[in-house]
């Protein structure tokens, strides 16, 4: 289930970002890569599990999807770090300064 | 088990590399190319982020699922020494795939990024500079 979250966000971040593009201000690209680099690598992963284990390809019960709502949260939370660290409008700067 | 500590390995190694290699673009004067293409710093930087990216959501899921804690060895598999074998296995098989696999599909998106910048230059390129004499 945190597969096909994590792929969602990544299609979603990723229009966003080529909607706004050339323009990335606010660091859509990030975080579009972010869930690439997760949905790239949790794809090898059910891949390789589903052809050595069998089984089930996608597990969908509720803590997976508690774990697919954490998963986006935490990547969420690392591009508004980022984001607020970066200040590419200048916010912080002019706050701290008064 | 541990397979993203691969992925993580290698982010490691690209991001030392481009941080060397954007050294040494803005000691070759870097910030004049920057608005015509793509620097090979742009180009890992798209690999690091993809990598540190999913490095970061996949230690979420091996500490969701108490694969890895927040306590020495840090990996629960390294407690039981049974377990260890399995662990490097898991690490040769599914994270070195996962690392080739971002890698790959990382070098698909520079090839397309240069062949769109090359068919994009020439348009630059057809403008002439008229000097005045």
């Amino acid at each position: 289930m945190w597969l096909i979250m994590t792929a969602l966000a990544a299609v979603i971040t990723t229009v966003i970002w080529y909607i706004k593009a050339p323009n990335d201000k606010y660091k859509l690209g990030l975080l579009s890569l972010i869930f690439w680099g997760a949905t790239l690598m949790w794809l090898v992963d059910h891949v390789m599990a589903y052809l050595t284990e069998g089984g089930e390809f996608l597990e969908i019960n509720l803590d997976a999807t508690l774990l697919g709502l954490s998963v986006i949260t935490l990547a969420l939370l690392v591009w508004v770090i980022v984001l607020l660290i970066s200040d590419p409008k200048g916010i912080l700067k002019r706050v701290l300064r008064g | 088990m541990a397979c993203f500590i691969v992925p993580a390995g290698e982010a490691i190694v690209t991001s030392v590399v481009q941080k060397v290699i954007e050294k040494r673009e803005k000691k070759a004067g870097g910030a004049k190319n920057k608005n015509i293409g793509l620097t090979w710093s742009r180009r890992l930087g798209w690999l690091n982020k993809l990598l540190w990216g999913g490095t970061i959501l996949l230690a979420l899921e091996h500490i969701w699922h108490g694969e890895v804690v927040p306590w020495p060895p840090f990996l629960t598999a390294m407690e039981n020494p049974a377990e260890v074998a399995p662990m490097l296995h898991e690490m040769a098989t599914v994270g070195v795939a996962m690392a080739i696999f971002v890698t790959v599909v990382w070098a698909i998106i520079v090839m397309i990024a240069e062949i769109k910048a090359r068919v994009a230059v020439p348009e630059v390129k057809v403008k002439p500079v008229r000097g005045e004499t």
